[in-house]
């Protein structure tokens, strides 16, 4: 119905752009105008419907859980399938901390590498450089993963975690055993899967910063940095934040490559050498062989946790961008 | 649309009305479970079209949960697991479940250690390790068992199944059967929550954690260990005896336990009875209602168990998969017979 409906619609306005404006009757454009707002705003609530089913049926599938647990489900580590003891706190730890240490890697180099290609590069050099950025996007993430496995743990645990473990062994941080696999491994895979997404997104928005910026700053004396800085990333600041946003969304999602390099352990450890685990990670791990009902209800009440995890940290970001500078100026947002 | 446009569509379309007919002249069974027998399960599902053209197979491997809520759901004809049910989930199934077993897995332990020597366990030190009472390979109790090795001053790093596996719940009704502390403190489930160690996703996951990191010990699947030509450790039976894991050694687990087999097959095979068993083995399980609810379906199901326990034993060894030992296959022979369609049975004597 809805099909015929906008086919009839469509035929309309198109016949009637080879007319005349006069000769559409009045009767005739008042009727496509109300079936094209009909047809949009039944788009958008469908999307709507979609979005609250699935809050609905994560609830409600989770709903056993929810009421055996209670808050405690959110503050206690206890994870126990056999004795039916569930918690979720080292899970909800293990993805922001995965989440937050991707964004500290990742975020400054995707950023140099958007500057470097929207203000420095040379024009020849610009298309080949984001297509090579462009193409990580493109890598499957269990190819991550096993790549995670085969060289990047070996690398962590021969080199890169005895170093650190004698230069900073002092801090919390960087303490107990190189295993190579742990939350460090997590958030270096994460970072490289990040990357692109935040490279390309702020370079767009780099380049739609309006060049009399740059020429005013540069005019006023300001070396190439501080133009850049004071006139270009300031200018386009929220939509950074929204670069930086898709790739958050991105990290706290992501299951595979994570799942094959985290260690699973469902434990909160100062360490970052230390084994961790994620919601998203103990979802896909677990769930095809949860037999009791209480452990599905309780895996379905992580996902239903890592929406709400989601949601609040796409929350506060919101209002980090309105904060910094209220309405888009050059940016997505 | 034109008309001619909608012609040719319509002409175009009679040749596609024409194709489901076929189709529907054939059986199809569908079929979900357990991932660990899967291989053996296509293999057989391929040789038996050669026995009988109508059935096609449609099985999922989603994992033994997925198949045992999927059979008591009936949303599918058969399912597979290789974990016994429990009371608890039969008693939920809308009619009575059997348990045929149809092949035999084993898991060993796999370890990384300078030069990979042939190692030898018992199964409290297993236990002890996987527990994290006992750290170091250069333990005296790993000692006494392996005085020809040399054992490195270095910690042991215990590395686990991070899914829910039929694996791991063999690896880990293993140690309950040996030390009581285990299964005490941890107990028995495709997921435990571990003492210690580091969780890999898959075999391979495991495998490829074991293969990079100098000093651990992990647990895979036989035929994984064996494709992969990994080290697998010697394990103590009931009989004292050190036992290396084969095909041969994994059916003789479920031959030590034929005498005191169950009529509902629902048995653990690890710490088995009989000198040349190997204590770390089990049968996977498919799963069909005793009374069918389909003619036509029950037959042709029961047609294959048939096939499956007598003329399909002859597959598994290839696959790496062991096969059933002869006294099992009588009782299960016994087993098919009761399968019925209301009340009447299925099989014709053989």
């Amino acid at each position: 119905m809805a099909a015929e409906a906008a086919a009839a619609a469509g035929a309309g306005t198109a016949d009637g752009l080879s007319l005349p404006p006069r000769a559409i009757s009045a009767r005739r454009a008042g009727l496509a105008d109300r079936v094209y707002t009909a047809l949009v705003l039944a788009s958008v609530w469908l999307v709507l419907l979609l979005a609250a089913g699935l809050v609905a049926a994560l609830i409600w599938e989770s709903w056993e859980a929810i009421r055996t647990f209670g808050f405690r489900f959110l503050v206690t580590s206890e994870w126990d399938p056999v004795a039916g003891e569930f918690g979720a706190l080292p899970f909800i730890y293990g993805t922001l901390v995965s989440s937050a240490l991707a964004l500290l890697i990742a975020v400054p180099l995707s950023l140099g590498a958007a500057i470097f290609l929207a203000e420095l590069a040379p024009s020849w050099i610009r298309p080949p450089i984001s297509f090579l950025i462009e193409m990580l996007a493109a890598v499957p993430s269990v190819v991550y993963g096993l790549w995670g496995i085969f060289v990047l743990v070996p690398w962590l645990r021969d080199w890169v975690q005895p170093i650190l473990g004698r230069t900073l062994g002092f801090l919390p941080l960087f303490q107990g055993p190189p295993y190579g696999i742990g939350m460090l491994a997590a958030g270096m895979i994460l970072s490289i899967m990040v990357v692109p997404y935040i490279t390309s997104v702020s370079r767009e928005i780099l380049l739609a910063v309006p060049g009399s910026q740059r020429e005013a700053a540069l005019g006023l004396g300001a070396t190439r940095w501080e133009a850049t800085r004071m006139a270009v990333l300031r200018y386009g600041r929220s939509g950074l934040i929204g670069a930086i946003l898709l790739g958050l969304g991105r990290a706290l999602g992501e299951t595979m490559a994570v799942t094959m390099v985290i260690g699973n352990r469902p434990e909160i450890a100062a360490s970052l050498f230390a084994p961790g685990y994620t919601m998203a990670s103990v979802l896909a791990n677990e769930f095809t062989e949860a037999t009791s009902d209480l452990y599905v209800s309780a895996l379905v009440e992580i996902g239903l946790l890592l929406l709400a995890v989601t949601v609040v940290v796409n929350g506060l970001a919101r209002f980090l961008v309105w904060s910094v500078g209220g309405p888009a100026r050059g940016g997505r947002e | 649309m034109t008309k001619r446009s909608f012609l040719t569509v319509m002409l175009l379309a009679i040749p596609l009305a024409w194709l489901p007919a076929p189709a529907d002249a054939q059986l199809l069974m569908n079929g979900a479970g357990a991932t660990f027998p899967y291989p053996i399960y296509s293999k057989w599902f391929e040789e038996y079209i050669k026995v009988d053209p109508e059935v096609r197979f449609n099985y999922q491997s989603i994992g033994s949960g997925g198949g045992i809520r999927q059979i008591t759901e009936r949303t599918v004809d058969f399912g597979a697991s290789d974990g016994p049910m429990t009371d608890e989930q039969l008693k939920k199934a809308p009619g009575e479940l059997f348990h045929i077993p149809t092949v035999l897995g084993a898991v060993v332990a796999t370890y990384n250690l300078p030069g990979n020597p042939q190692l030898s366990f018992s199964g409290d030190v297993l236990a002890d390790v996987f527990l994290g009472k006992i750290t170091k390979w250069n333990d005296a109790r790993i000692k006494a068992l392996n005085s020809s090795a040399s054992l490195p001053d270095q910690p042991i790093v215990v590395v686990h199944r991070s899914d829910g596996s039929g694996t791991t719940y063999i690896w880990v009704d293993y140690l309950c059967k040996i030390s009581p502390e285990w299964e005490q403190k941890v107990g028995r489930g495709t997921s435990v929550k571990w003492p210690v160690g580091l969780g890999g996703k898959g075999n391979e996951g495991v495998a490829g954690q074991v293969k990079n990191a100098p000093g651990s010990l992990g647990y895979v699947e036989l035929a994984y260990a064996i494709t992969n030509k990994l080290p697998a450790a010697r394990i103590r039976n009931q009989a004292g005896k050190f036992i290396e894991p084969t095909i041969e050694s994994t059916t003789a687990a479920a031959a030590g336990a034929a005498k005191s087999m169950p009529a509902d097959f629902r048995v653990s095979l690890t710490n088995s009875e009989g000198t040349e068993a190997y204590p770390v083995a089990s049968f996977t399980w498919l799963l069909v209602y005793k009374d069918q609810p389909n003619e036509t379906k029950g037959r042709s199901l029961v047609k294959f168990l048939w096939w499956a326990i007598h003329d399909g034993q002859k597959h598994p060894a290839a696959l790496l998969y062991a096969p059933l030992p002869a006294p099992v296959v009588k009782d299960i022979e016994a087993k098919i017979k009761q399968i019925t369609f209301s009340g009447r049975p299925l099989l014709a004597a053989q």
